[in-house]
C-alpha cells in the first residue's frame, strides 16, 4: 500500500481546495535544506537548529497578485465592519413605492431586490454573515483536521490507518452532496453550517497535514528535538507544525473561498442561513426568478461572492508562490 | 497487480457499507416521522401507525439499517409493498429481487424507474462537459507551463484563478444575463423537451455545459501549468536543448509526457467534483437530472431515494479514484504496485 501512497494523496488534494502536488514539493524540500543548511557542527548548540527564514507574511507586500487579494477581502472586511454605522437601509426594510422600478437610483444605488429590499444594503450587511461564518469555520476545521493529521503522520501505524480509512470515507464522497444531505437534515444554522464544514473539511485538511508531516519527522531538527527529550507535543506543535506554514497558509485561504462559495451554494439551493440575515446565495436565488426582467437582482449578489472568494483565492496564489522561496 | 486490485474492490464495497450507514444515520436527524412523510399529511393517523408498524421504525438504528441492506440484497421482501398497506406500491420487477432500492415515497415509484433516468441524463451532461475540459485545460495548461512567466503564461494563470473563484451558481447567473436576457440566443432553461419555447435539445446544453467548463478548466489548467512547468525546468529538458532539438520538439517528445503524470490523476479526480457541479448546475438550468433528483429527496426525507443516489455517486467516485491510482502507477514507472 505505501507505494501507492503518493496517488492516494493527491486524492487529498480535491478541488481548490489544496495546492498542486508537484508545487508542495520544492516546499518541503526547500525547508529540509534550510534544515540541512543550519549549523550541524558537534557542539553548535542545538537550538541554532531553529534559525528562521524571514517571516512569509512579512513578505507578503512583495506579491502584487496577494496584494490585489489582500485588497479585495478588506474592502469587504472594512464595509462589514464599518455597516452600523454607514448610512445604509435597514436591510430588512421594504420600500414598496420603489418596487415599481427596482433597478439603481439615487435613493438605492444598486436597485431594490424582489421585496424591495435595498440591495447595497442588504450585501454589506451579508458580508458580515459570510466574513464570520467562513473563517470560523475554517477554523474549526484546521483545530479538528490538524490534530488528527499531526498523529497520523507523527506516529504512523495503527493511528495513521484509523485516521486515514475515515477520512478516505469521507472524501469519496462528492462534496456538494454531503452538504445537502448534511444541512437538509440538520438544517442551515450557523452552528450546523460550522459543523458540516468541519465534518467535510477535517478530513482532507488531516490529509494534507499528515503528508507534510511525512515529509518532515525524519528532518534533522526533528531529530534533534527528539534527542533533547522535548515531549511529542512540543515536537509536534513547536517543532514540525511551524515549518510546514507555507503550503497550510495557502490551504486555508483556499479553503476559506471555497466554504464561501459552499455557503452561497447552499442558499442557491434553498439551504441558506434562515432570514432576516441577508445571505449572498439566497440573494441570488430570490434574483433569478425575476432574471429576464431585472437581472440586476441577482447579478450584484454574485458578483459579490466572486470578489471575495477571487480575493482568497489571490492571497493563496502570493502565499504559495512566496513559500517556494521561504 | 491483481491482489492490488482484489484488495482495493474489497476497500471499495467497506467504504460503500459505512458511508451508506452514514447516510442512514443522518437522516435519523430529520424531524418528523418516515410514516407520516410517507403517507402524506391528510393520512389518518390508523394508517400512519399501521405502517409505522409494518416498517419496524421502532426498531433500532442498526437494526433497520440491516434490513434495508436485506431489501437491497433481494433476501427480504420490501415492506412498503406489502398490500395490506393499501399504498398500491407496486414493482414491476417484484417485491424481492437483487439491487431492489426499494421506493421512493416522493415519486410513489419504485427507485429503480426513477433514478436511471435521471443518472443518465445527468451523465450526458458531465459526459460532454468532462470531454471538452480534459483538451482544453491540457492545451491551455502546456501552452502557459512551456514558457514559465511569459505573457501567455500569466494570462493563462489569471484566467485560471478568476474561473475557479466563479462558482457554478454565479456564472450560471453572468451567462443568463448576457446570452439569455441581453443577446436573446440561447434558453435559459434545460428542460430536454422541445415543446414551449421552441429551443432545440443540442442549444438547450450549451450553457450548462459552458458553466461545468469554466469552473472546472480553471482548476485543471493551473494543475497541468504547474506540472509542464516543473518538468521543464529539470535537466534532461536543457540537455535536449542544447542537443540541438527545436523547441517544439522538447515539448511534445519530452516534456508533455512526464508532465502528464500529475495532473492525470487529478483529471480523472475532477469526475468528483463533476458530480457537485453537476447539482448545481442541474438546479440552475431546471435540467432533470440527478443532482435535482438528490436534493428533491433530500428536502422530503425520501430515504429509500437519498440511498439510492448517495450509492451510485460514491459508486462512481471511489471507481475513478481507483482508476486513477492504477493509471497514475501505469504512467508513472517509479510507482509499483504490489
Amino acid at each position: 500500500m505505501a507505494s501507492t501512497d503518493a496517488p492516494s494523496d493527491v486524492t487529498a488534494l480535491g478541488r481548490p481546495e489544496l495546492p498542486a502536488p508537484p508545487e508542495v514539493m520544492p516546499d518541503a524540500v526547500a525547508a529540509s535544506l534550510t534544515a540541512l543548511a543550519a549549523p550541524t557542527a558537534p557542539g553548535a548548540p542545538v537550538a541554532a537548529l531553529g534559525t528562521k527564514p524571514p517571516n512569509l507574511l512579512r513578505r507578503l507586500p512583495t506579491s502584487p497578485i496577494a496584494m490585489v487579494g489582500l485588497a479585495l477581502i478588506g474592502t469587504w472586511v472594512v464595509l462589514a465592519v464599518l455597516a452600523p454605522v454607514l448610512p445604509l437601509d435597514d436591510p430588512n426594510r421594504q420600500d414598496f413605492l420603489s418596487l415599481g422600478n427596482p433597478v439603481p437610483s439615487a435613493k438605492h444605488w444598486l436597485g431594490v431586490d424582489i421585496k424591495g429590499r435595498d440591495i447595497l444594503s442588504r450585501l454589506i450587511h451579508g458580508a458580515r454573515t459570510v466574513l464570520t461564518v467562513a473563517p470560523f469555520a475554517a477554523i474549526c476545521a484546521y483545530l479538528v483536521g490538524m490534530p488528527l493529521g499531526l498523529l497520523a503522520g507523527y506516529y504512523g501505524g495503527k493511528v495513521d490507518l484509523v485516521v486515514s480509512r475515515l477520512s478516505d470515507i469521507i472524501l469519496a464522497f462528492p462534496i456538494i452532496i454531503l452538504y445537502v444531505i448534511l444541512i437538509s437534515q440538520i438544517g442551515p444554522s450557523f452552528w450546523n453550517i460550522v459543523l458540516a464544514v468541519i465534518l467535510t473539511a477535517g478530513p482532507g485538511i488531516g490529509r494534507i497535514v499528515r503528508g507534510l508531516t511525512l515529509e518532515q519527522r525524519h528532518l534533522d531538527y526533528v531529530a534533534a528535538a527528539q534527542l533533547r527529550k522535548e515531549s511529542d507535543l512540543y515536537v509536534m506543535a513547536v517543532e514540525l507544525l511551524p515549518n510546514c506554514r507555507g503550503p497550510l497558509i495557502t490551504d486555508f485561504c483556499l479553503r476559506v473561498g471555497y466554504t464561501i462559495i459552499t455557503i452561497g451554494i447552499l442558499g442557491f439551493l434553498g439551504l441558506g442561513l434562515p432570514p432576516p440575515d441577508p445571505d449572498w446565495g439566497t440573494m441570488v436565488k430570490e434574483g433569478t426568478t425575476l432574471i429576464s426582467v431585472h437581472p440586476h437582482m441577482s447579478l450584484f449578489p454574485a458578483i459579490a461572492i466572486v470578489s471575495l472568494v477571487l480575493g482568497f483565492n489571490l492571497v493563496a496564489d502570493g502565499v504559495r508562490e512566496l513559500s517556494l522561496t521561504d | 497487480m491483481i491482489t492490488f486490485i482484489g484488495k482495493r474492490l474489497l476497500g471499495l464495497v467497506g467504504t460503500l457499507l459505512i458511508a451508506s450507514f452514514l447516510v442512514f444515520a443522518v437522516t435519523e436527524f430529520s424531524p418528523g416521522n418516515v410514516a407520516r412523510k410517507t403517507l402524506g399529511p391528510f393520512a389518518a393517523q390508523e394508517s400512519v401507525d399501521l405502517l409505522y408498524q409494518k416498517l419496524h421504525l421502532n426498531d433500532s438504528l442498526p437494526v433497520r439499517y440491516v434490513r434495508w441492506l436485506g431489501v437491497l440484497t433481494g433476501v427480504i421482501a420490501d415492506p412498503l409493498q406489502d398490500p395490506a398497506l393499501k399504498l398500491d406500491f407496486k414493482d414491476p420487477r417484484g417485491d424481492r429481487y437483487f439491487g431492489n432500492f426499494g421506493y421512493s415515497t416522493l415519486y410513489k415509484l419504485p427507485v429503480n424507474d426513477v433514478i436511471w433516468n435521471r443518472l443518465g441524463n445527468t451523465a450526458l451532461l458531465a459526459g460532454i462537459s468532462f470531454a471538452l475540459i480534459v483538451p482544453l485545460s491540457l492545451i491551455f495548461g502546456v501552452l502557459a507551463g512551456m514558457r514559465e512567466g511569459s505573457f501567455l503564461d500569466r494570462t493563462i494563470s489569471v484566467f485560471g484563478i478568476v474561473a475557479t473563484s466563479i462558482p457554478e451558481f454565479a456564472s450560471g447567473v453572468f451567462l443568463v444575463a448576457i446570452f439569455v436576457v441581453a443577446l436573446r440566443l440561447l434558453p435559459g432553461t434545460s428542460p430536454l423537451t422541445t415543446g414551449g419555447g421552441g429551443w432545440s435539445l443540442a442549444s438547450q446544453f450549451v450553457l450548462p455545459v459552458a458553466v461545468l467548463v469554466l469552473y472546472d478548466s480553471g482548476y485543471v489548467v493551473r494543475m497541468v501549468r504547474g506540472s509542464t512547468a516543473e518538468v521543464m525546468s529539470k535537466p534532461y529538458i536543457r540537455t535536449a536543448i542544447l542537443k540541438g532539438l527545436s523547441f517544439k520538439t522538447v515539448v511534445w517528445r519530452h516534456a508533455v509526457r512526464n508532465a502528464m503524470i500529475a495532473p492525470f490523476t487529478v483529471i480523472l479526480l475532477q469526475i468528483n467534483f463533476l458530480i457537485s457541479g453537476v447539482v448545481v448546475t442541474e438546479m440552475v438550468f431546471a435540467y432533470p437530472g440527478f443532482g435535482r433528483m438528490l436534493l428533491e429527496a433530500s428536502l422530503f426525507g425520501d430515504i429509500a431515494l437519498i440511498e439510492a443516489a448517495t450509492l451510485v455517486a460514491l459508486a462512481v467516485a471511489t471507481t475513478t479514484q481507483l482508476l486513477s491510482d492504477l493509471g497514475y502507477a501505469l504512467l508513472n514507472p517509479q510507482i509499483r504496485v504490489g
